[in-house]
């Protein structure tokens, strides 16, 4: 078997005597979504800020295709090269355009020309159906366009590994639908990613892995018909019966 | 377009209520500058603080040798102006950096920002304009406008780089985790996207310390630059009349007003901006 793409061994943080991750072991291969679950305060989003090496790990490391990048010897900025991550509050530059938040990374980390940059993000633009908004501010968008522009800035300089942090979370009903339509569509095409959300339904469709968190550690992982149709572990069948009572399955 | 009879009353009424608080604003006006003109002018001193502080013909007379000053008022303040900007940015930006190798810049910014907020300006000017140019070093200026400009880079430096600071500290973590996850170092993240936003906010709170600078360039003149306080203290001496000193304080008046309006906008702006996220 090939290496992982992402491998997180032994995963802990704290933040003062709170523990949020208690030995975390997690693949991502090639080409495979895998979905967190749980609930609000499980770790999901400290796992994926973990990964991309914003927070310092406690303990356990972080290895992308075979490297190390939690080592504190290892250039982290050369390992976020690699990586790219969404947030649930979107988080554009609001004083850039929408095709200057795209093309930051790519003109000042990658070295790519201008012209070549503004390219390649005016056709991720164009693929998302917002080509008119290319010399928008942010906060001219809705929040679902927003938060498909912040898809596409992850995107321009072709990561290895896509993380969502709930990307959904922040947006309107009415909204979500686009976002998760977009996150279909790169998976359909073979980016690596790995996500957390609420939206079970989609977790169900979309996931190749569903990963179940509960109090910083990952009590249950499969396949999603079977982390969802017979869940092995109590947390997990209470988890899922307290999202079905709140009709979000 | 149509509109209903109930919103046309309305109107009427609005447009009568505006019209009310228009005339009461008037009269009000007129009657306090009414009261204070005869205040003042019924005050048994009135005529000698007329002829001494408000005389024409003094005022006519010293005009030319104050603009002339405030020439290099404008000159000082420019010049000053441009490098407090820089060096307020950078001493900023100092103070922001993590890292053990940095903590003796950082140690040397925050000294520098505390003793120099502190210190009175008038100290500094006389510490720097008698102070310096007594030790006699090889390459120090001894021409008073230029040790009265270094004083003045050196409080308002102080002062700006916390409005800087301040700025830099309010843009939210969310934006330096945005760009560090895009792979930018902590330079490229100040430059490109922490202070673009930080100095966007802060244009009010630097446009106010401008207007001060302006009229605090005129205190170079304590150490004997010829600038409009000085020229207006020169022909004062010799005519024993004050006007003069009321001709350049109208003048730096009405350098401030634009600059102050200008404030104002910006601050609305921001204001604007802040209201429309």
């Amino acid at each position: 078997m090939t290496t992982p793409v992402l491998s997180v061994r032994g995963l802990v943080k704290r933040y003062q005597q709170r523990t949020v991750l208690d030995g975390v072991d997690l693949d991502v291969r090639e080409h495979e979504v895998v979905v967190l679950i749980g609930s609000s305060g499980s770790g999901k989003s400290t796992l994926l800020r973990c990964v991309n090496l914003l927070e310092e790990l406690d303990d356990g490391q972080v290895v992308l295709d075979g490297t190390d990048v939690s080592d504190p010897r290892a250039d982290p900025d050369a390992a976020r090269r690699r990586m790219g991550i969404v947030f649930q509050a979107f988080n554009l530059f609001p004083h850039m355009t929408v095709l200057d938040n795209i093309t930051l990374a790519p003109r000042e980390v990658h070295g790519t020309p201008r012209a070549a940059a503004e390219r390649t993000a005016r056709e991720l633009l164009s693929r998302m159906g917002l080509a008119a908004h290319a010399a928008d501010y942010p906060d001219r968008l809705s929040g679902g366009q927003q938060q498909r522009v912040a898809i596409a800035r992850a995107l321009a300089y072709s990561p290895r590994l896509l993380l969502l942090d709930e990307v959904t979370s922040a947006l309107d009903p009415e909204l979500v639908g686009e976002v998760l339509a977009l996150v279909r569509e790169l998976a359909a095409q073979g980016m690596t990613i790995l996500m957390a959300t609420h939206e079970m339904g989609f977790a169900r469709q979309v996931a190749d892995r569903v990963c179940f968190l509960d109090g910083g550690r990952l009590i249950e992982e499969g396949p999603p018909d079977q982390v969802f149709g017979t869940p092995r572990h109590e947390r997990t069948r209470q988890f899922l019966r307290r999202i079905t009572e709140a009709g979000r399955l | 377009m149509s509109v209903s009879e109930l919103q046309r009353e309305r109107a009427a009424y609005r447009r009568s209520r505006a019209r009310r608080s228009t005339a009461v604003a008037l009269v009000s006006t007129l009657v306090f500058a009414v009261a204070a003109y005869l205040a003042v002018t019924r005050a048994p001193g009135w005529p000698r603080v007329r002829d001494s502080f408000f005389d024409p013909a003094t005022a006519w007379r010293a005009l030319p040798a104050v603009l002339d000053g405030l020439w290099l008022n404008l000159r000082v303040l420019f010049v000053c102006g441009t490098v407090i900007l820089v060096l307020a940015l950078g001493v900023a930006a100092l103070r922001t950096l993590r890292g053990a190798v940095w903590f003796p810049l950082r140690l040397l910014a925050t000294a520098y920002v505390d003793l120099f907020r502190g210190v009175p300006l008038i100290i500094t000017l006389y510490l720097v304009g008698f102070g310096l140019p007594a030790l006699r070093l090889t390459g120090v200026p001894n021409d008073y406008v230029v040790l009265g400009g270094v004083a003045l880079v050196l409080t308002y430096t102080a002062y700006v780089a916390e409005v800087f600071r301040a700025g830099i500290e309010s843009v939210h973590p969310s934006q330096v985790a945005a760009a560090r996850s895009l792979g930018l170092g902590h330079r490229k993240t100040m430059r490109l996207v922490v202070l673009p936003q930080a100095v966007r906010r802060v244009t009010p709170a630097l446009l106010n310390d401008f207007v001060a600078l302006q009229k605090d360039c005129g205190l170079i003149s304590v150490l004997g630059a010829v600038d409009a306080v000085r020229a207006a203290q020169i022909e004062q001496a010799a005519s024993y009349n004050f006007t003069p000193y009321v001709v350049a304080g109208l003048l730096f008046v009405l350098l401030a007003v634009p600059s102050a309006r200008l404030a104002d906008a910006a601050a609305r702006r921001a204001a604007h901006r802040q209201g429309a996220r």
